[in-house]
């Protein structure tokens, strides 16, 4: 079981604004889900290496695909929506809260 | 008019039996009248769709050579861009959301003039299996409907199922077009991780997620797959093909039935009906021997710490500043807070929150990197099995389609569904889910797993239930 502190911590760290209510329903589903993850313990991982992406053995050589640390230009229609999508915004500039006071 | 396939539509086009603007009037008509009881469709492209046929049509009526998917209509699911339409993703978060560009997908098929005739329902940020996780509106299966269509890709399989569209786009992360196109009697091809750009999918799992054609035959699936795979500068985990038709002698064909996945507490009526397909292709000539997926039971579990944290790090971009819902707030982390909590449903909260909790320091170790090492065990029961089998055979689902409601409540039941289907998209595999039968009046489909990049050998062993 994980505790309502540490459920309260994971949910500050994913930027989630939860409520009391929320919280202690997430505290009891999280439980119940890494309950079912300790199946898992019975694996013996010992020199056995992580496989982060399926592509790593089947297409080694594609893996590492580099392109130049270039800007791209990209049509200006497609820039203009780009901004328009933005909520707040001061011409063809994207408004934020300051950061800092 | 009923029911075409692609080829008999694009045939009907040929032969001047109707014209595209025809055909796409029929199926705008059906979605508006037939829809309101299935809700598989978020959005209709009424304007679009009627443009692209009316360009077919001039290319016909000029005489000239039409492409096999021109004047063909389709539907999109909700979480690939199609540009200036809506993409929701079936989220709050994204409800006005306006896609500002095409995916490469959708790029490759407007190019030979098919005709998109809307977005599909999905669970929110294609997170469920049973679509009942869409904000807007649960589908229902249009084979009854008081159960599910399954899920993720819900709306697209219902779409394709009660013929409200020739064909659709769909996207797999852990059986989100197989389960749904097993629930609706409808085939759905996920294709070997990099065959299909997922550039203009919106991300949620990025090691596992796979575009995908749902279609009414296995031809259809060749040929949509066909038009969209390849290699797109923007995905760089998309690979050229080299693989083209392939012919298939039954008789040569080795096929491995895994004992694991024929597991207690899975509907008889389901096993009976897979056993009987299995006997078919047995009875035609294919060789088919009991093999060991050992590492099996543990895919779920691995599937289910690696999608979550692949989540929660791609739906970090949801911040209430470049797009998407913003609530104002006193400042900048506020912003974040309730941006977040207010866009997002149930089901996304829970995930992020699982995967931000298997990252986090302390428990990355135990949790992430483990099921990342199990991966490899799961991925080398593969490797095995197809040095003595060409495919592997396996029901795509262990129930058939259930009752709305039945599993919502219980997030670890509901996990439950994706459990013949998930392991496939850890190791990146190609498989597809072929109707084969009915349990009363509920379609029951039968995964054929393939060799990586293998698809049309996997939907040419499918031609045999067609």
């Amino acid at each position: 079981m994980i505790s309502q502190e540490d459920t309260k911590h994971i949910a500050k760290l994913a930027r989630l604004g939860l409520k009391e209510a929320e919280i202690k329903k997430f505290q009891k589903e999280l439980s119940s889900i890494l309950n079912y993850f300790n199946l898992l313990k019975k694996v013996d991982v010992s020199n056995v290496e992580p496989t982060f992406h399926p592509g790593e053995n089947y297409f080694k050589e594609r893996l590492d695909i580099m392109r130049q640390d270039k800007a791209e230009s990209e049509k200006p229609e497609k820039v203009n929506k780009l901004i328009e999508a933005a909520p707040d915004k001061k011409k063809r500039h994207i408004k934020v809260k300051a950061v800092f006071k | 008019m009923n029911n075409l396939t692609i080829s008999q539509a694009h045939k009907g086009l040929l032969e001047k039996k109707f014209s595209a603007l025809e055909l796409t009037k029929l199926f705008l008509n059906k979605i508006k009248k037939q829809d309101k009881k299935i809700s598989a469709f978020l959005t209709i492209t009424d304007d679009l769709a009627l443009s692209q046929a009316k360009q077919v049509d001039k290319l016909i009526s000029d005489n000239k050579k039409i492409p096999i998917l021109a004047g063909i209509p389709l539907a999109v699911k909700d979480n690939i861009l199609v540009d200036g339409v809506k993409a929701t993703c079936a989220s709050k978060i994204l409800e006005n959301y306006i896609a500002p560009y095409d995916a490469t997908c959708i790029k490759k098929l407007k190019q030979p003039g098919a005709v998109i005739l809307g977005k599909t329902n999905l669970d929110e940020f294609a997170m469920g299996s049973s679509t009942e996780h869409s904000a807007f509106s649960p589908t229902k299966n249009p084979n009854d409907l008081t159960r599910v269509p399954g899920g993720s890709s819900g709306g697209s399989a219902a779409a394709v199922s009660a013929d409200l569209c020739c064909y659709a786009l769909g996207s797999d992360t852990g059986g989100s077009i197989r389960q749904p196109a097993s629930f609706c009697g409808v085939v759905g091809l996920k294709p070997t991780y990099g065959a299909v750009s997922r550039y203009g999918l919106i991300a949620f799992a990025s090691s596992l997620d796979q575009i995908g054609p749902i279609t009414k035959t296995a031809e259809d699936a060749q040929i949509v797959f066909k038009a969209i795979s390849g290699k797109d500068k923007k995905d760089s985990t998309s690979v050229e093909l080299s693989e083209t038709r392939v012919s298939v002698k039954l008789k040569d064909l080795r096929i491995g039935i895994p004992k694991e996945y024929f597991i207690k507490g899975m509907d008889s009526e389901v096993e009976k009906i897979i056993r009987q397909a299995i006997k078919k292709i047995q009875e035609i000539g294919a060789k088919v021997e009991e093999i060991s997926l050992p590492h099996t039971e543990y895919g779920l579990a691995v599937y289910y710490l690696i999608m979550p944290s692949e989540a929660s790090a791609n739906l970090a971009r949801y911040d209430g500043v470049k797009y998407g819902l913003s609530k104002s707030a006193k400042d900048l982390l506020n912003v974040y807070l309730d941006s977040r909590a207010g866009g997002f449903g149930d089901e996304v909260k829970r995930r992020i929150m699982l995967g931000t909790y298997a990252l986090s320091a302390g428990y990355y170790d135990a949790y992430y990197l483990k099921a990342q090492k199990v991966r490899t065990l799961i991925k080398h029961d593969f490797d095995k099995a197809f040095n003595k089998v060409d495919a592997i055979f396996t029901p795509t689902s262990p129930f058939p389609a259930f009752k709305l409601g039945e599993k919502i409540k219980d997030p670890v039941s509901m996990y439950l569904s994706d459990i013949f289907t998930a392991c496939v998209n850890l190791v990146g595999l190609p498989a597809v889910s072929m109707p084969v039968g009915f349990a009363g009046k509920l379609p029951v489909g039968l995964q054929i797993i393939g060799k990586p990049f293998e698809e049309n050998k996997i939907l040419e062993i499918s031609k045999v239930y067609g």
